[in-house]
């Protein structure tokens, strides 16, 4: 079954070369068809390789050049069950994200599904590689798409903002990136990271790889919007039409921290796996991601803004549960990652509904107006408690897994933290539905700043397609906790992630696996704990949601952090540029300390 | 003097890094971004040197002669494309700020925030 | 901002630290490109290692590199297409005044053009290769414009002969690809004749590579040119206009 991880990313390339070049002499419904096609083709042999490779990883070396003598020459797609599991839900976030596209963008149609099935390809690709060099090759091509989807509506100046402040930050990313590629290259004289890992076990590890480390990790932190890398995701996100935010805050920026993964368990367990050091600084990273990201969402009315947040909360719980460095915090961190992607998908696409019916999307200039609309208020409220994680819904069992992580490795105290972030965001989504859907508080709001202008989008939509692609991923992103067996086999698939060795010895030198055994097919129970902070979570939401909708006045002593939070965000992007300066010089100089 | 093309490529680096940060023009900027690539060029190729090797092309030269390697030339070379393809966006982003704002000065366009 | 500088004194430590583990320059120990250097001109028959290296053992990254362009020239229409709609009707149509400086302009247009193909055709042998001569070609294109006016311009960047022509070039790619696939090996498996050592005939699916890279990397920076140059007009006074 090797030859289907190149069909994942060779479908989509394939599809965005004839569906931009086939432009003038092909039909609409043809082209249609071709893309949504492409798309769903792509998903389901993500399904078929996802079945194959519990049994072992499946190589597949590109040009026939396999190992000699165990060193790689070629470059290589590695798939084991998580990244083929991240194949599925990319694939099946941009198929949705393509039907909703279908009348909801007419313009440039064309241009539009070239640069989606691109960066589908691209993020199959990433998921996938196993070449250091490779993975920069797919990190770009998916950005460049990217870039040019944010600013698609070219008529109003937000989205050249927000397209300018996503390319330049990010481009910044890719060229850190390049540099460490460039240390790691001179010192073992390999690009395949099975072979860089083996290179590094001989010898100390020294400055050159902790440099080198802080580079390439800080360069898909900055992918990953991580504090304080986050800052352009607000922007883009604000900006971007609804189905590309979906693509762009359900997988794309997420799928940074599988890179993150991805490098630490190939390469810098060898040299630095002895140690917590690593791992404590992306817990760390993740934890402030978490709670300062989940007050930001709760301080804005821009639906969009606020849910970029909002991903921005979660993706910082998602690094805690990289940053244990254990098992249970891994397959935690993939279980959130399937559901929170269906889950932001569907928040965007409600969204996008609203400012097709109402030509806003500001949560206060819509009070009152969702009333009636059922289907978008059952979606966004699913939505949203299935992001908080309400106990068997949604993230939870993800959730549930990296309190597991935690507790194992006795730091109880994480698990609040990051109940608390989720929490936060949670309260502003569900302040924002109960103002847009129920009508209720008020039409004011001081906490919440001034309202970004945003024009009416007058198109010809065909409403129930939105609403239907909408409840899809919302109904499948809210039963991820309770499908059975998926816990056992996240865990599992997280194991296999996780064995350094095993992963070289299959690359290398083609050595078989030990075989899964038979897991079982129930649903995962989780610990009282998690169960009390859950439900802790979901009550202490509500209630901040109320006091949100309710309260008589900011409180004082609240207004000059709020203030120095909102001019903290200010939009300009020297100032991001220089907080990406500031992030991985203190990152690398920590590490520094920690490791050397 | 063996360590001077490291010291230049981190040079460029830093640099191009001050100079999108304080940039007041997105054409600026974006030409400071290049600069800020050229750095990964200078690393890139200065890693793979070695002493006295010729260029990796066998034709006329014995096989098996001392030559520079190849794969970071490869590397550079897709390295230049990155950079033209995300060049060619901002400055089509600029021309967009222009027609839309009138400025091409980064904080001049700062429509949102927060 | 204050912090920058200190910032970029903390990130200007850390590559001073990580270069120090570097070895000294022209010290390089390898292995891999080494391993190239000695097995890519046996087993290939291609003695430009870089473009072995470019399109048949990495020749996967250049796929993705291929489709960054391609997904750049996407792009650049996306967000120019508002700019160029409204621009539609006033072209430049100016010639350069000097008759000397548009022969010599011409002649540097032909120049460009033989050179670039050059570098496309030989890439595998010498120095050279898809990208280089389609960059070149492209910039001899941009130069009529130069020398020329739009209208010589014109017949070199129509959309609907570019476009499917620089789907080729990155589908193409693919293809091949794919074939190698369809055929039960290794996607990108070199299957062709690998020739003689040293001649046009030499490499086997790289000479196909490198010239679907070469249509696609002309097509691209032609379109890319043009995109911007059809943002650019000279105003014309308003009686001009008019008639």
């Amino acid at each position: 079954m090797s030859w289907i991880p190149p069909l994942l990313v060779a479908i989509p390339l394939l599809a965005a070369a004839a569906t931009a070049g086939l432009d003038h002499v092909t039909p609409q419904p043809v082209q249609d068809a071709l893309v949504i096609g492409a798309s769903a083709a792509t998903t389901a042999l993500a399904f078929v390789l996802l079945w194959h490779a519990e049994d072992h990883e499946v190589v597949h070396w590109f040009g026939g050049w396999q190992p000699k003598h165990g060193v790689a020459l070629g470059v290589d797609f590695a798939v084991g069950p998580l990244a083929a599991g991240m194949c599925v839900v990319i694939g099946i976030v941009v198929t949705l994200s393509l039907l909703y596209a279908l009348t909801f963008l007419r313009e440039a149609a064309r241009l539009f599904d070239a640069l989606m099935l691109a960066a589908l390809g691209a993020m199959c690709g990433f998921a996938m590689s196993g070449d250091l060099f490779n993975l920069f090759v797919w990190l770009e091509l998916m950005a460049v798409a990217a870039y040019a989807l944010t600013g698609f509506q070219v008529e109003r100046l937000g989205p050249v903002q927000g397209a300018v402040n996503f390319a330049i930050t990010n481009t910044l990313g890719g060229y850190l990136f390049v540099v460490g590629i460039a240390l790691i290259y001179a010192r073992t004289g390999a690009l395949n990271l099975a072979q860089i890992g083996k290179a590094l076990a001989h010898g100390p590890a020294g400055g050159l790889v902790i440099v080198a480390m802080t580079l390439l990790l800080c360069g898909f932190l900055i992918k990953g919007a991580v504090v304080p890398f986050h800052l352009w995701a607000a922007d883009a996100y604000a900006v971007a039409p609804a189905p590309v935010c979906a693509v762009l805050g359900g997988v794309m920026t997420d799928i940074g921290l599988i890179g993150v993964a991805r490098l630490y368990w190939t390469v810098f367990a060898v040299p630095f796996g002895q140690g917590h050091g690593v791992g404590d600084v992306l817990l760390w990273l993740g934890l402030v991601t978490a709670v300062l990201a989940g007050t930001m969402a709760f301080l804005q009315r821009h639906l969009k803004r606020m849910l970029a947040y909002s991903v921005v909360c979660h993706i910082g719980i998602m690094l805690a549960g990289i940053g244990l460095l254990d098992t249970s915090g891994l397959a935690g961190t993939e279980l959130m990652f399937l559901a929170h992607a269906l889950l932001t998908a569907s928040l965007f696409f409600v969204a996008g509904i609203l400012h097709v019916d109402h030509g806003l999307i500001d949560e206060l200039h819509l009070r009152g107006r969702g009333r009636g609309c059922w289907a978008p208020a059952v979606a966004w409220f699913a939505g949203t408690i299935g992001l908080i994680g309400t106990p068997y819904v949604g993230i939870y069992l993800g959730h549930g897994l990296i309190d597991d992580g935690a507790s194992e490795l006795g730091r109880s105290w994480v698990p609040a933290l990051l109940w608390l972030g989720s929490a936060l965001a949670g309260a502003a989504l569900l302040r924002a539905g109960a103002r847009i859907f129920l009508g209720w508080g008020d039409d004011e709001d001081e906490l919440l700043g001034r309202a970004i202008e945003e024009d009416p989008l007058e198109r010809a939509v065909r409403r129930p397609i939105l609403v239907g692609v909408a409840l899809v991923a919302v109904v499948l992103g809210v039963a991820i906790s309770v499908v059975p067996g998926l816990g056992q086999r996240a865990e599992y698939a997280a194991g296999r992630f996780r064995d350094t060795s095993g992963y070289a010895a299959r690359i290398l030198h083609d050595r078989a696996m030990p075989a899964p055994g038979s897991l079982p097919v129930t649903i995962q129970h989780t610990s009282v704990d998690s169960l009390l902070y859950a439900s802790g979570a979901t009550i202490f939401a509500l209630g901040l949601a109320f006091a949100g909708l309710y309260r008589r006045r900011m409180p004082r002593a609240l207004a000059p952090p709020v203030r120095v939070l909102h001019s903290l965000h200010s939009g300009v992007v020297g100032d991001y540029v220089t907080w990406v300066v500031v992030g991985t010089a203190v990152t690398g100089g920590v590490w520094a300390i920690l490791l050397r | 003097m063996s360590y001077l093309p490291y010291a230049v490529a981190g040079w460029i680096f830093l640099v191009g890094i001050a100079g999108i940060a304080t940039s007041k023009n997105l054409i600026h900027l974006a030409v400071c971004l290049t600069v800020t690539q050229s750095s990964s060029y200078v690393l890139l190729l200065s890693v793979g040197y070695v002493k006295h090797g010729v260029a990796p092309i066998f034709l006329g030269t014995k096989l098996g002669t001392t030559a520079v390697d190849p794969v970071v030339q490869a590397l550079t070379l897709t390295d230049v494309v990155v950079s033209v393809a995300v060049i060619g966006l901002i400055l089509a982003l600029a021309l967009d700020a222009h027609r839309l704002s009138g400025t091409v000065d980064p904080d001049g366009i700062a429509d949102v925030s927060g | 901002m204050m912090v920058l500088g200190p910032g970029l004194l903390g990130l200007g430590s850390l590559f001073a630290w990580a270069m120090a583990g570097l070895p000294a320059f022209g010290d390089y120990h390898g292995p891999y490109g080494f391993v190239l250097n000695r097995v890519v001109v046996p087993l290939r028959h291609t003695t430009n290692v870089v473009m072995g290296t470019t399109f048949d053992v990495r020749g996967v990254d250049t796929m993705g590199e291929e489709f960054i362009l391609y997904a750049a020239v996407v792009g650049v229409t996306l967000l120019l297409r508002d700019e160029t709609r409204s621009k539609q009707a006033e072209r430049r149509t100016r010639r350069l005044p000097n008759d000397t400086a548009r022969l010599v302009g011409i002649a540097m247009v032909g120049g460009g053009l033989l050179v670039g193909l050059w570098l496309m055709a030989f890439g595998y042998i010498t120095p050279g290769g898809g990208f280089q001569g389609g960059v070149l070609a492209a910039g001899a294109i941009l130069l009529l414009y130069v020398v020329g006016s739009h209208r010589d311009y014109r017949p070199f960047r129509d959309v609907h002969a570019l476009d499917p022509l620089e789907s080729l070039g990155s589908g193409g790619y693919v293809i091949v690809g794919l074939a190698a696939l369809a055929s039960g090996t290794a996607f990108l498996t070199n299957l062709f004749g690998l020739g003689t050592t040293g001649t046009l005939l030499s490499g086997g699916s790289i000479a196909i590579l490198n010239w679907a890279s070469a249509i696609a990397v002309t097509c691209a920076m032609v379109l890319l040119f043009a995109e911007f140059l059809e943002t650019y007009v000279v105003p014309l006074e308003p009686e001009d206009s008019g008639s």
